[in-house]
């Protein structure tokens, strides 16, 4: 089954493109970003697969169930999907616990600093505190900066547009460095 | 909020205490190896997480269980869904 997960603002943020969506399995919305704290996710999309006794079967990965933007991502759908398709059907794609490890990235001390920074100011937004909670998000993007699910996704509580030249600046930037936006698994 | 309180947020749970009790649990928190972030001005603090306790869940293999509202506020967890495979996705609108 999937369980989709919504990292955004508010549940209103969410809430259009759920509607025009309609899912028939449940779609939670996640404001305060508590999936990304316990599963060390650092960017949208994050997939993992967790097994029928509830174990991480596949570690977070990157995939997107269509092409869309594959010329921004370079990500194919098709790849992902099938692989998923084999483990559901129980025809392959099970991995080892020893090679799952290997395919995880735990958190660093500084991840779980800039998620507490994230809490804080996350909290400092919902209390009607914006100057304050923005002193902490920005602080949270110093201390991960490879984190864009904070970088990119407190953008609009900032009133920020996510999509628009504050982020372009960010992802040229990052990208130039030599550092990859999206990090899928190796195939 | 009153002057004399202080706001601890303890792995996602807000609480009112005393100023001097608050910025006393932060530092023991942050003395016990957790992550803490403070913000004198506002008078509160966030208690997060350690590496090593998120690691060490994470490399056993067990999918941290979780709850999380639909868009009609009604909870769902991860481990409501036990016996079956799960594909979990987390996307964001922005």
């Amino acid at each position: 089954m999937v369980l989709s997960i919504a990292v955004d603002r508010s549940a209103d943020a969410a809430r259009p493109w759920i509607e025009a969506a309609r899912p028939t399995h449940p779609s939670l919305v996640d404001v305060r970003h508590r999936i990304a704290d316990l599963y060390n996710m650092v960017n949208v999309p994050t997939v993992v697969w967790i097994d029928e006794r509830g174990r991480i079967a596949r570690p977070n990965d990157v995939a997107f169930g269509t092409d869309t933007f594959r010329h921004i991502t370079g990500i194919e759908a098709a790849k992902h999907v099938g692989a998923l398709r084999a483990w559901v059907r129980g025809d392959g794609g099970v991995l080892s616990d020893d090679q799952t490890r290997a395919l995880q990235t735990l958190p660093s001390s500084s991840d779980q600093e800039a998620r507490a920074e994230f809490g804080l100011g996350q909290w400092l937004s919902e209390q009607g505190r914006p100057e304050a909670a923005a002193r902490h998000f920005v602080r949270a993007g110093e201390l991960a900066p490879h984190d864009f699910m904070i970088r990119r996704g407190t953008m609009p509580i900032r009133g920020i547009d996510p999509m628009g030249p504050a982020f372009r600046g960010m992802l040229q930037e990052w990208t130039a460095a030599g550092h990859p936006y999206y990090r899928p698994l190796p195939d | 909020m009153t002057e004399q309180t202080f706001t601890i947020i303890d792995d996602g749970v807000a609480q009112d205490v005393e100023a001097s009790d608050g910025q006393q649990r932060a530092k023991a928190a942050q003395a016990s190896g957790r992550p803490v972030a403070i913000d004198l001005e506002e008078r509160a603090a966030y208690l997060g997480v350690s590496a090593e306790e998120r690691g060490r869940r994470l490399a056993a293999l067990e999918a941290p269980d979780f709850t999380l509202p639909d868009l009609e506020g009604r909870p769902h967890s991860l481990s409501d869904h036990r016996g079956k495979k799960v594909f979990l996705v987390a996307y964001g609108s922005w």
